[in-house]
Formats: C-alpha cells, sequence, structure tokens
C-alpha cells in the first residue's frame, strides 16, 4: 500500500494497537520549557514515578526569562520560582537543561534545532502547540498537555489517535519580499483556523523544496494556527546538510544508516491524502493580520475588511468584534495603520535568516518617532551569529533595541508587553486579544515588513521599496 | 481523578465561537507552579474589570449560572495554546461538561485527561440548547454518560458520541498512565528493536 510520510511514521512508532484502547505510540523526543512541566513533576513526584528516559528529553528556559538586565535577579517572585523549579527538576531527574546562563539557552523550538536533536521519522512532544516547528525536518512533531507531559516521562509513549492527512501544495516561486511567514499566514487565511483540524498537513510543491530549513521551521510552526496538529515537511538534501555535523546528529559511523532510513520517509508517489489544498507562491503578497485570529489576515495592498463583505454568519460576527477590538475601520488601507512597537523573534521569527532580512530592511532607516523596536534573538547562538555579522550594530544604529534571547513579547510572560491599546506589527505567530498585553493590538507580519514598519512608522509595501 | 457519574446541573451559555486558551486562562496566571486554584482566575480579562470587581456584562457572571457544572459554547472551543492550564481552570471552576460543535484538538484531548466531559453536537442541536438556555437561564439538563444521553426539560435532548477508551476512562476516574504502563513489557519489547535499528538514539 501507498503510505504518505504521516503514515509510515505512525506506523513505526505504534507500541500498542488494540482494539477498544487508543494507540500508544512511541516517543522519541520529548522537549520542554518553564511554563508547561512544573505539574507534571509533580504528578510524578506524587506517584512515585520516575522518569523512564532522561537521554530524550531537552529542556530549556525561554517562557518567563527577562531580555535585558539578564545579570540581575529576576523581579517577578512567580516568573523565579518557575524558574527555579524548572532547574531543580531537572537536576534530580537528570535532565539535559539549558539554563538561563547557558550558552545554548534560547527557546525550546530555536535551540532544538540548532544541536540536532530532532531527526525525521522521529516521534517529538513538547507541552508546547509550537512543536510543529520540528515537522520541517520530517519529523512529527506535536504539542501536547502537561498530563501527557507527565504520561511521556513516565512511559516514553503517548495514547494517541490516529490524524487524516492534508497535503498542502505550494507551487511557483515566493516573489523577492515574500517569505515562508508569509505562505504560513496564507494558508491560515484560506482555510482558517479550524481548517486543518484533525488533519497533519504535509507541506509538498517547488515553493517548499526552495525553502531553507529555517524558513520550513517558519511554516511548520504555524501549521497549529491553521488548526493542524501538526505540520511536515519531506527530508532532502537541505536536512541532511543541516543536520550533518550537529551535537546530537547521528556520528559518522552511523550517518550512511541514519540517511538510508532518512530517504525512506518521503510519502510515497501516489499515497492518497484525505485533502488537499493548493496555493501558487507568486500570488503571495507580503501578509498582515488586521483581526484577533490568525486567520484574519489580508495582503499588504489590501483594505481592512467590512463585516459584511463576510456571507458567513459567524466570521461576519468575528470581524466585527475583531475590529472593535483592534481600533480598526473597515475600509482602511492596511498601509495606513500607524504602529507603536515593533517585535522582531519567537521560535517563529527568531533566527539568523530573519535578522538578516530585518537588518537589511532597517540599514540606514531610523525607528520612526512614537515607534518602539525591539530585535529579540531565538537563543544565544542566533545573538552571537548576528553579532559577528555585525547585525546588532545595524539594529541599534537604527535605533532598536538590540536583546538577550527569549520568547518576550511573543506572549508578554516576561514583562515585554504593550499597554493597553498599543498597535505592534510582531513577527510572533498569533494575534489573540491580549497576546501581547491586556489591550494591546497585534498584527502579525514577516521580518522585513516588520522592519520596514518601524522606519515608516506604519505598514508598508515592501515591494514597492 | 473523579469518577463522572450522571448528574444534574444549571448549564450556562457562552453564545462566542473560537474561545481561545488566551481567553479561558490568560497568560499572567500560568507561572504557577502548582495544578490547583485556577478556577479563579478563569476568564479573568472577560470576568473582571480593571479594578478587580466582577464584570457584570459578562455571561458567566449571571446570578443564574451560578454553580453550573455544564458549559455550552460556540464552535472551536479551546483554540490556541496547548496550555492545559485552560481544562484545569475550566475542571477548578466547577464544570465537568463542556458541549460545543467543535473543540481545538490539543483542548479536546486534555480536557478527557482531566475529568472533563466535551460533548460535540452539530450546529443545529447547539443552536436549540443555546435557544433552550436563553429563554430559561438556570435551566438544568442532565448528563448520563453511561448511556450517552443528554436530556433538557425544553425537549432538545440528544445522544452523542464518544470514544469507548475515553468513556471508560472518565467513568472509573482511572489515570492514562496506570492504563499505559499495563502495557510496559510492550513498550520495553518495542525499545529492544529500536536500539537495533536507530543505535544512534540510545548513545
Ligand atoms: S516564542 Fe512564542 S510561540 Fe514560541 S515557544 Fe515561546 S511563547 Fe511559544
Amino acid at each position: 500500500m501507498k503510505k504518505t510520510m504521516y503514515e509510515k511514521i505512525w506506523d513505526s512508532h505504534l507500541v500498542v494497537d488494540e482494539a477498544g484502547q487508543a494507540p500508544l505510540l512511541y516517543v522519541d523526543r520529548h522537549l520542554m520549557h518553564e511554563v508547561t512541566s512544573p505539574q507534571a513533576f509533580e504528578g510524578l513526584r506524587l506517584s512515585g514515578r520516575k522518569v523512564r528516559n532522561p537521554h530524550s528529553i531537552l529542556a530549556t528556559m525561554d517562557h518567563c526569562v527577562p531580555t535585558k538586565n539578564r545579570n540581575l535577579p529576576i523581579a517577578d517572585p512567580i516568573a523565579k520560582k518557575q524558574i527555579e523549579t524548572m532547574a531543580e527538576n531537572c537536576r534530580v531527574n537528570g535532565l539535559k537543561l539549558y539554563d538561563m546562563t547557558d550558552p545554548n539557552n534560547g527557546v525550546i523550538h530555536v535551540v532544538v534545532p540548532e544541536h540536532g536533536f530532532v531527526h525525521p521519522g522521529m516521534v517529538v512532544v513538547c507541552g508546547d502547540s509550537h512543536t510543529a516547528t520540528h515537522g520541517a525536518f520530517g519529523a512529527l512533531a506535536f504539542g501536547i498537555g502537561t498530563s501527557e507531559v507527565e504520561h511521556v516521562m513516565a512511559t516514553q509513549t503517548l495514547p494517541q489517535k490516529k490524524s487524516k492527512t492534508m497535503q498542502v501544495v505550494v507551487n511557483g516561486t515566493l516573489s523577492k519580499y515574500a517569505s515562508a511567514k508569509d505562505i504560513a499566514l496564507a494558508i491560515t487565511g484560506k482555510i482558517g483556523t479550524a481548517g486543518g483540524t484533525g488533519y497533519v498537513i504535509e507541506y509538498t510543491g517547488s515553493a517548499i523544496s526552495q525553502l531553507s530549513m529555517e524558513g520550513r521551521m517558519t511554516l511548520c510552526n504555524m501549521a497549529i494556527e491553521a488548526g493542524a496538529r501538526a505540520g511536515l515537511v519531506a527530508p532532502d538534501e537541505k536536512t541532511y546538510e543541516y543536520l550533518n555535523g550537529r551535537e546530537f546528529a547521528p556520528s559518522a559511523q552511523y550517518w550512511e544508516q541514519a540517511l538510508a532510513y532518512w530517504k525512506s520517509l518521503p510519502s510515497d508517489e501516489g499515497a492518497e491524502f484525505d485533502a488537499i489544498v493548493t496555493l501558487d507562491a507568486a500570488e503571495i503578497a507580503p501578509q498582515v493580520s488586521w483581526g484577533t485570529s490568525p486567520e484574519q489576515v489580508i495582503g499588504v495592498d489590501g483594505l481592512v475588511p467590512a463585516p459584511e463583505s463576510f456571507s458567513d454568519e459567524i466570521k461576519r460576527q468575528a470581524c466585527e468584534s475583531a475590529l472593535a477590538y483592534m481600533g480598526l475601520t473597515p475600509n482602511t488601507k492596511i498601509t495606513d495603520i500607524p504602529i507603536d512597537y515593533v517585535f522582531i523573534g519567537s521560535c517563529t521569527n527568531g533566527r539568523i535568516e530573519d535578522f538578516r532580512i530585518a537588518a537589511e530592511m532597517a540599514e540606514g532607516t531610523q525607528v520612526a518617532e512614537g515607534v518602539t523596536a525591539i530585535a529579540v534573538p531565538g537563543s544565544y547562538h542566533v545573538k552571537q551569529q548576528a553579532e559577528q555579522e555585525g547585525l546588532d550594530k545595524i539594529f541599534i544604529e537604527a535605533g532598536w533595541e538590540w536583546r538577550e534571547p527569549g520568547c518576550s513579547m511573543c506572549l508578554a510572560m516576561n514583562g515585554d508587553e504593550l499597554s493597553k491599546g498599543q498597535r505592534s506589527a510582531s513577527t510572533s505567530n498569533r494575534n489573540f486579544e491580549g497576546r501581547q498585553g491586556k489591550g494591546g493590538r497585534t498584527h502579525l507580519v514577516s521580518p522585513a515588513m516588520a522592519a520596514a514598519a518601524a522606519a515608516a512608522g506604519h505598514f508598508v509595501d515592501i515591494r514597492k521599496l | 481523578m473523579e469518577p463522572y457519574k450522571k448528574h444534574e446541573s444549571i448549564a450556562a451559555l457562552m453564545n462566542r465561537s473560537n474561545v481561545d486558551t488566551d481567553q479561558i486562562i490568560p497568560k499572567q496566571f500560568l507561572k504557577k507552579v502548582e495544578r490547583s486554584g485556577f478556577g479563579a482566575h478563569l476568564f479573568h480579562d472577560w470576568r473582571f474589570n480593571d479594578d478587580g470587581s466582577d464584570n457584570p456584562e459578562f455571561e458567566l457572571n449571571k446570578p443564574a449560572f451560578k454553580g453550573a457544572k455544564i458549559l455550552v459554547v460556540g464552535d472551536n472551543f479551546g483554540c490556541g495554546s496547548s496550555r492545559e492550564h485552560a481544562p484545569w481552570a475550566i475542571a477548578d471552576y466547577g464544570f465537568n461538561t463542556i458541549i460545543s460543535t467543535s473543540y481545538a484538538d490539543i483542548f479536546y484531548n486534555n480536557c478527557f485527561k482531566n475529568g472533563i466531559l466535551a460533548i460535540k453536537v452539530d450546529k443545529d442541536r447547539l443552536d436549540k440548547l443555546m435557544a433552550e438556555i436563553a429563554a430559561n437561564e438556570g435551566v438544568q439538563f442532565v448528563v448520563d454518560l453511561e448511556n450517552q444521553q443528554v436530556t433538557t426539560p425544553g425537549g432538545n435532548g440528544f445522544s452523542f458520541d464518544i470514544d469507548p477508551f475515553r468513556k471508560g476512562n472518565l467513568l472509573s476516574g482511572l489515570d492514562d498512565i496506570g492504563l499505559t504502563l499495563k502495557h510496559v513489557d510492550k513498550i520495553e519489547h518495542y525499545e529492544q528493536q529500536h536500539k537495533l535499528n536507530f543505535p544512534w538514539l540510545w548513545v
């Protein structure tokens, strides 16, 4: 039988598949951060259970960590407690942890690939919905809840329901200033935040093959915004080259054996998907979200839609309440929307390529009056690399703040946040009400779009610069 | 986990769609390292005014919905972040049953792990249930998981589907880990194969 990549990974990880019970799937890698794990450790402790395979776990601290004055004690006592609890839990259980002062520290989904911890064909979980990021390597990677974190620690398996498969085909070539982020937003705009519910998406097509590993990570990262359980890209030469030589990649002794396995993973020619969605890359304009859901998105040359323009009653209502929250009037040009804040970073767009393109846009400009712009590298390695390339200087000279790594304003748990009514151009992945601070208004964009907006003080069609 | 028993309870109505986990439990409350006490912050940004007083406009603050165990809510409930704090907050507040047309995947899984029965109904049924509550706030529904049946005084009762595994776990209150560990020999066997097939993962 012809199989999709998802089915191959699924089948090879089944530990128990008996009638009347959810199939048990084996878990190869388990990623952790400080927010969704403490109660799982608490559960283990209370039930007297142990971590089954400590070597399968890699942990970091990212959500609550300050992005400036790292040398000072953490001011927020609860954040401090979380950080300390994480360190203690990792110590007691013998887990690898990149703590706040570790040179490998950063956002979990940025750090993990940097060390080659995820390989094609693996099942990867993390108590974090953006675990989908690692699908870029052809691994089945998905977010789980805290009780599942406990379950995986105790058993190395997870009861799972098999998903349906959706193929998202993106053919053609992106225009110079459109990026993986714009593909991701365009897909969410097209199928909606529930469009992928119940599915695992496999991204295929020439535009996907052309993406770098970083771009594929950005794309898979946002599979969850389209409602999907996970996103996948078939491994290819770029994948192998990226992994080769990294700390947790197969050593030379096993490389050929691993490679042979990885090459068997891509979906068989003619394998059937339960749903197929097609996009033309050439038609994807730089995207800007205008509402409070990632599906409320439009090309930068568009207008803020009017509620009446939606025939669907639920979408019409959603538009109305989003516009009220966002303080926007229908039919305003996207390029006329002024902004107060710019955030470049997160596990969606906090990698070296993102800062390169943003720096290219920022070079020789000045952050517009009244605008605050922060660049927050996804990890210390990204930060270091950017500094070696002189990108930090470009940002600083243009009036940006150059910060320490962390999730920062992606979810504003560490004190980096919008105040009520402030409007941001943000390279993160979610624009929900209050995501970046209570009453804050988020517009999701690519790094290039964010940098251009910082200089102009409003969105700009970067294709016309 | 408490075993899920047949009950008759007030059904609270939230006629909103795409309610995301950032609304269910805003992130400022995620920093706790314990499991309990999240109910006090459920729907915080909607439920409370800036000065901390109750927002009388918010549905669940209506006196008629006090003590509700059943939450009837619009499509795609629980979308957004995978945080399990959302079902903890819902359960801690006192709900043990949610009725909607659809849920985000992760949230749906997490409900069952926390003793919450998440029931799916079609749009038409949901509209009827919502209308019944709207017309008679404080109305009580009977939820019978054993027989997969909900009954309402307005005659909008229905039977629902549920995965038998999930049903069994809710009814017995048994935790998933205990169930899985019954298969520990199979896990060991799998791992032995795994070491042979993927030796580079075990060095
Ligand atoms: S950067 Fe944002 S989306 Fe990514 S892990 Fe951190 S909080 Fe989650």
